[in-house]
């Protein structure tokens, strides 16, 4: 009874949609067509690209307007992982907020954490009076990051436009970048390794020797993918001439990076505004002249090849060798930066004392700003600091390369075909994590 | 030529709109005072003094004080990297000052950015539009006054619309509450 109840049930509702249903007699359909064919003449698309497309790398939306295949008009649309990283800075310590940085653009976790460190330690006026093998481990990790974001970079760039062997070349070097990471910091992604004052460890044993042996093998790995690209005739088809920022666009939009160099601006804040020890180390700036997404994986190639240069040079030079045997210090020495030995804290109060007015109530910074612009892999990561003294931030502002990179895409966009979108949005390198913060 | 001698002709071209250039931590600083004249002071900067690049544009709550609001630009000139940092208070009641987009098109951004999160009009920006927050949402998230954890909002069908659970800091779970097989219905208990 239960069972022809049920079948009753669902003939009523067949039913139901079979008279709702308007069946129209084919020549009706026809004339249909041919008004909406009309209407359809001369009017342009709106696609939405993103928020989730393989090539937007993260959750960049671009609304696009197509006239047939041109684009016509590209807004894009940012925000979609904004985490409200600086409200966050102004409810905790500065050492606290090191972590967040290493969310801020994920692929150069160590680059960012350097980079805010600097910040801090100039507000506190010691970013000069920094050991010189902390110095030196800084440059080393910047760079290591740097090249881990290029190879992703021109590894999905090469992806996007359909050469997919370069992706899976770069991401076997980038996994020995994160093996290195590892045995550095004790995690491959969110590194959280330097400090207010210096870095969290000294170099483990045997691991300046891991990263020469890397040097030596990433080279040869630039090497192939060079010749795979560079010279391939597809691969310049879809980049030349595709995307071209000139020198007065480049800088009245604000980009930094490759992207600006990219465009034959000479400016790299690594030799603008020298920080660490960049002034030891030899190493060119490669520069771009066209400014089109070609110049721009051009100067990313030969950045990495520079920052290979400058490791090797920071590890030929390095204070106390690979293994510190003289036991130079990695932090400032001053007690009211940098926690002190875990030994002393629980046999001396001086020492006791510090580590706990470190911990409840952060480094006490004097009042003042600063601004301080770190060559990042995606350009330039600035951190704007505001205090009122004490242990927090009264404001923090994170200048983040990508977001400022991603504003010229609606002026840049328009005029150029659908399929180069993918081409453009390569070569920018740009991290969302990073632009909305 | 150092960032002090470009600030004293800055200076000395605008007179006591500006104040005296202030050094700290080898930067310098210099308070406009009347904000209506921003793009005016932007335009030479960039015209006559070479400031090609704007790096930044922040803003500041000074909640509790008037002018409440701080909007700081950082200028840069490529050539030799001198940087300048410009700063003009607005009042909370004004909330509004001249874009500066027609000297830098990348003002664009970080004036929406600024509208977004303070709340701070810029008067002839083309396209202020909340950037980072969605179309809609109805209040400025960087003000002093909006609390860590968020306000809940009367808009319909999105994300965020109840304060979040936190107690102390950020992401810090209340104790005493569900365990971890409760608040998580994934975990699956042994027996299963």
């Amino acid at each position: 009874m239960n069972a022809s109840r049920a079948c009753g049930r669902q003939k009523n509702n067949f039913m139901a949609t079979v008279q709702n249903t308007e069946i129209r007699d084919p020549a009706a359909r026809a004339s249909d067509a041919v008004e909406e064919l009309r209407d359809m003449q001369g009017e342009k698309m709106v696609l939405n690209m993103g928020p989730s497309h393989p090539a937007t790398h993260g959750v960049l939306r671009i609304v696009l307007e197509l006239d047939g295949e041109i684009i016509t008009k590209a807004v894009p649309d940012v925000g979609y992982l904004h985490r409200g990283d600086e409200k966050i800075a102004e409810n905790m310590t500065y050492t606290q907020f090191i972590p967040y940085t290493d969310r801020l653009d994920y692929l150069a976790p160590l680059a960012n954490n350097v980079a805010y460190a600097l910040a801090v330690e100039k507000l506190l006026g010691i970013e000069k009076n920094l050991p010189p093998r902390c110095q030196y481990i800084r440059v080393i990790c910047a760079e290591l990051a740097r090249i881990s974001s290029h190879l992703l970079g021109v590894g999905c760039f090469g992806m996007d436009i359909g050469a997919l062997t370069v992706f899976l070349l770069t991401f076997t070097e980038r996994e020995k970048i994160y093996n290195l990471c590892e045995s550095l910091t004790g995690a491959r992604f969110t590194t959280n390794y330097t400090r207010i004052g210096g870095v969290s460890r000294d170099t483990p044993p045997g691991w300046c020797d891991a990263v020469r042996k890397f040097l030596n093998e990433v080279v040869v790995n630039i090497a192939e993918v060079e010749t795979l690209l560079t010279r391939n005739r597809i691969w310049v088809d879809r980049t030349r001439d595709v995307g071209v920022i000139s020198k007065a666009d480049a800088i009245d939009y604000g980009l930094s990076g490759p992207n600006l160099r990219g465009s034959g601006v000479d400016y790299d804040l690594r030799k603008a505004q020298p920080y660490l020890c960049y002034p030891d180390l030899q190493f060119d700036v490669p520069l771009g002249s066209v400014g089109d997404c070609y110049d721009r994986y051009l100067v990313r190639m030969e950045e990495m090849r520079q920052s290979v240069r400058i490791i090797h040079q920071c590890l030929d030079k390095i204070p106390g060798g690979f293994e510190n045997k003289s036991k130079e210090p990695v932090n400032v020495t001053d007690g009211k930066i940098v926690l002190p030995p875990k030994g002393k804290v629980l046999s001396s109060m001086e020492e006791l004392i510090h580590q706990f007015m470190l911990v409840t109530e952060g480094v006490n910074v004097p009042p003042g700003e600063i601004y301080f612009g770190h060559e990042n892999p995606k350009g330039e990561l600035g951190f704007y600091i505001h205090s009122r003294g004490g242990g927090t931030p009264y404001r923090m502002k994170i200048r983040s390369p990508s977001f400022v990179n991603l504003s010229i895409l609606s002026h840049l966009m328009p005029g150029h075909m659908m399929s180069d979108t993918t081409a453009i949005l390569g070569s920018f390198d740009f991290v969302m994590g990073e632009c909305d913060r | 030529m150092t960032a002090l001698d470009l600030a004293k002709q800055l200076k000395a071209k605008f007179g006591d709109v500006l104040s005296e250039p202030a050094e700290f931590r080898g930067e310098i600083t210099i308070q406009l005072a009347d904000a209506e004249r921003i793009a005016e002071v932007c335009e030479f900067a960039k015209k006559e003094l070479g400031f090609v690049f704007l790096v930044d544009i922040s803003s500041l709550d000074n909640y509790g004080e008037d002018p409440r609001w701080t909007v700081v630009y950082h200028l840069r000139r490529l050539a030799d990297s001198c940087e300048l940092r410009l700063k003009t208070g607005v009042s909370e009641e004004k909330s509004e000052l001249p874009t500066i987009i027609g000297v830098w098109r990348t003002a664009n951004w970080h004036e929406r950015e600024i509208y977004d999160m303070m709340g701070i009009q810029f008067r002839g920006h083309p396209d202020l539009r909340r950037i980072l927050m969605w179309e809609g949402y109805p209040y400025f998230p960087l003000r002093k006054d909006f609390p860590l954890a968020g306000k809940p909002t009367q808009v319909p069908e999105v994300a965020f619309t109840k304060t979040a659970p936190l107690e102390g800091g950020p992401f810090v779970t209340a104790p005493g509450g569900k365990d971890a097989i409760e608040r998580e219905p994934r975990v699956r208990t042994p027996e299963e």
